[in-house]
């Protein structure tokens, strides 16, 4: 098996490997792994954290292991969290978006400025007529809104985009 | 300017490492001592969309203070949750403003809370930070640099945050601006050392670690006036000591009590 043969493999699995509060949606689709690296029996996957202080990111590190180990030629899988490279919400993929819908969570508008007011549409009806409830959900990653078309209530993906300097706020 | 990109490189000069990890301290036991005053507001913020919001604001800023302890591991000062745990107040680095209590009360009996210290202590501190980081992204470590950029992504919506409550308070009953103006005073007597970099000051600048002091303080002075209607006519003063220096108050004993509690009952408990 050649080297792109074996990490074209387990980027196969990383996408089988669904963060633990979405099931469905994979690490991969949430735009959580950097890099795949192989030297023979093992593997090396380095991953970008999303918030700081995100509980699930021991649990998440803990799944991705797991899952490769699964691999027959796997011996050893070592994971690793870089924040040299910054996640960002525009690094979710389609899919991952079109998933995230399916829990009720709205995807996160598309070119967001630090600071400005954006808005999203509903996730079950597609309404523009949204409000928001608190900037500040469930999970540091999230928003809570209402839609005040079909009167549910539901998720936001909070944007979070490279910051730049002198940005007015 | 002098680039360092990694921990080894950091540790090759020793005057540069002392300036670095001084800094480090700082930065986390700031992050650190205010988390742990705004995770005591869980349960009794004004409503509950507060509830969530502070809690959530709280958890990311503990977040923060791990990135900082992290790097301060990577530079061979101890484990982070050592550092973070374990550690006397006098090797505290915490302005002794963000140790402050609460209000009256404790916790667990009677917490007789003053919800505008909360709010113009997090204003005023958020703030500072906001200052504190974009002059971060040009420092000459570069991992504290990339630090900087994660946490300013963050930290954006915790400005914001509490800069609403600040607006809608002093723009709201007499009461309210009173109580604000109150806060108001006794920070412009407690916060300078917030503001300050300790005894290395000139050696981090000298470094390129951050910029002056003086540089600080005035881009947060600007912004403050920005927002704020009411602005005592005083210097800034730290009438309870600089927790810069290692001098701290009974508050932040009883903060680390607390804290330590369950750690100190085991410290070898594996989680």
């Amino acid at each position: 098996m050649t080297d792109i043969q074996k990490k074209t493999e387990i980027e196969t699995v990383l996408k089988s490997v669904d963060d633990p509060e979405l099931p469905g949606v994979s690490v991969v689709d949430l735009g959580m792994v950097h890099g795949v690296d192989t030297d023979n029996q093992k593997v090396f996957i380095s991953m970008i954290p999303t918030f700081a202080g995100c509980p699930a990111l021991d649990i998440i590190e803990k799944n991705v292991r797991e899952a490769v180990e699964t691999v027959e030629w796997v011996e050893h899988c070592d994971v690793s969290f870089s924040f040299r490279q910054k996640w960002s919400t525009e690094a979710i993929t389609e899919e991952g978006k079109k998933q995230l819908k399916k829990h009720g969570i709205a995807p996160p508008p598309k070119n967001y400025k630090p600071g400005e007011e954006w808005s999203v549409n509903c996730p079950y009806c597609d309404s523009p007529y949204t409000s928001m409830d608190n900037v500040f959900g469930p999970t540091a990653c999230r928003s809570i809104l209402y839609c005040r078309s079909c009167k549910n209530p539901f998720e936001a993906m909070k944007p979070v985009i490279n910051y730049e300097k002198g940005v007015v706020q | 300017m002098t680039v360092i990109k990694t921990a080894d490189e950091a540790k090759q000069d020793r005057a540069y490492l002392q300036s670095l990890t001084e800094l480090l301290y700082q930065l986390a036991d700031d992050d650190f001592i205010i988390s742990f005053r705004g995770s005591e507001w869980l349960g009794l913020a004004p409503h509950i969309e507060e509830d969530v919001s502070f809690s959530s604001i709280t958890q990311n800023t503990m977040g923060h203070a791990v990135l900082y302890y992290q790097l301060l591991e990577e530079l061979g000062e101890g484990e982070a949750d050592i550092l973070a745990h374990d550690r006397s107040s006098e090797k505290r680095r915490n302005a002794v403003y963000l140790e402050k209590k609460n209000g009256e009360g404790d916790y667990i009996e009677e917490p007789y809370y003053d919800w505008a210290l909360t709010v113009i202590r997090q204003y005023l501190y958020e703030t500072f930070k906001k200052v504190k980081l974009e002059a971060l992204l040009q420092s000459s470590y570069v991992p504290l640099a990339d630090t900087a950029q994660k946490v300013l992504m963050e930290q954006t919506y915790h400005l914001a945050h509490w800069k609403t409550w600040v607006r809608q308070l002093q723009d709201s009953t007499d009461e309210a601006k009173s109580r604000l103006q109150f806060r108001i005073e006794e920070a412009w007597d407690e916060f300078l050392d917030v503001l300050e970099l300790g005894p290395e000051a000139k050696e981090m600048e000298k470094h390129q670690l951050i910029v002056s002091e003086e540089e600080l303080q005035q881009q947060w002075l600007a912004d403050v006036k920005d927002t704020l209607t009411y602005i005592p006519d005083k210097p800034l003063q730290k009438t309870n000591g600089s927790g810069r220096n290692g001098e701290h108050t009974e508050d932040l004993t009883q903060a680390l009590n607390t804290l330590n509690e369950v750690y100190e009952m085991d410290k070898n408990a594996v989680w």
